[in-house]
């Protein structure tokens, strides 16, 4: 357990450091996960850290509440430009979504239909 | 003042208190969406949110003092981004077969979801600092109030319509899939990353720790594309 919290907050604290020095628009945890994902691949993933990972990753959810209170906080900047904003972020957002998954799929369609 | 009243003012003062509420409303809000057996509008997240919301409002607290506790929690959005690291180099025989489809699909949702907004913002007459907000609307808060920022946007704004943007994603996954008839669990959580940051990757491991890696690639990799994109498309907007 502690092993683990080690290693990612080790992580992310290269990470951060990184950022900084390098001065990238870039949150230094996605680095920090980066660096972590080049580590282990070379030298496989520490039994103890498994469990952790995917302790912490099954309640992702739980992470995003407080920033999420935060957000109501701001409510009447929504309200403002409220029905415009809410459209614009559902079509957006579904429409984004709907073009990757096929595009995904035309795209590994056609690989894999060219090695067989 | 009474006894109670006496305990109220120490408790409401002290980190304890609010961060005690935070995980008692997520572990409430997880076993309704349990229930629900995970359904899209059994959302973890808003439901959690809106139990906080309740409390705060009930007894008046601000979000100033319950940011005091619940900082713990928002502070494990740092090691839990880094531990995305594991289930990838798990799953990493799946990401380098799906290598080529995975980088054409994240350029193309990447660009559908900037240049969507910035369409239909236009079109819809919003301001020049609001579009630009809603521009960088699928990536992480960080990057989306660096961009907003950068670009002469609101940053409180920016942070509103990320975390909207990741319950919407969120809730429109599944039913989106089912109807485009994808099930594919790679493409569903490249979906979900690239579009809806962080929340839709949070929905994408509900699903599958497969649909998670690919979201959490989707999500880590927009991230700089995103950047990239949204001040040139911004200006291709000649504004």
């Amino acid at each position: 357990m502690i092993n683990a919290l080690v290693v990612l907050l080790g992580c992310q604290l290269l990470g951060e450091v990184a950022v900084r020095l390098l001065d990238v628009p870039v949150p230094g945890p996605v680095v920090g996960a980066a660096l972590l994902a080049a580590a282990l691949s070379v030298r496989g993933i520490p039994s103890f850290l498994t469990p952790v990972a995917h302790g912490i990753l099954r309640n992702l959810s739980l992470l995003f509440v407080p920033a999420a209170v935060g957000v109501v906080q701001y409510g009447p900047l929504i309200v403002e430009h409220g029905v415009s904003l809410a459209i614009i972020l559902v079509v957006s957002t579904t429409v984004a979504m709907a073009v990757t998954a096929l595009v995904f799929r035309m795209v590994a369609n056609r690989v894999s239909g060219r090695s067989e | 003042m009474t006894p109670v009243e006496t305990l109220w003012v120490y408790l409401a003062e002290r980190p304890l208190l609010w961060l005690t509420v935070t995980l008692v409303a997520y572990w409430i809000a997880d076993r309704i969406a349990a229930r629900f057996g995970y359904a899209p509008l059994a959302n973890p997240v808003v439901m959690a949110t809106a139990l906080v919301v309740l409390c705060l409002q009930a007894t008046g607290t601000g979000f100033a003092t319950y940011f005091e506790g619940a900082q713990f929690v928002h502070f494990l959005l740092g090691p839990a981004t880094v531990a995305l690291a594991v289930p990838f180099v798990e799953n990493f025989h799946h990401v380098r077969r799906a290598i080529v489809p995975l980088l054409v699909a994240l350029v193309a949702g990447s660009v559908t979801a900037v240049a969507t907004a910035l369409a239909l913002g236009y079109a819809l007459g919003l301001p020049r600092d609001i579009l630009v907000t809603l521009a960088p609307k699928s990536v992480t808060t960080p990057i989306a109030m660096g961009i907003a920022s950068q670009l002469g946007g609101i940053p409180s704004l920016a942070a509103v319509l990320v975390i909207s943007t990741g319950v919407v994603g969120a809730i429109v996954l599944t039913p989106l899939m089912g109807l485009m008839k994808v099930r594919d669990e790679r493409a569903q959580g490249l979906s979900a990353g690239v579009a809806a940051h962080g929340i839709g990757t949070a929905r994408a491991f509900q699903l599958s720790p497969l649909a998670g890696t690919f979201a959490g690639l989707g999500m880590g990799l927009n991230g700089f594309l995103t950047a990239l994109l949204v001040p040139l498309l911004v200006l291709l907007l000649g504004q």
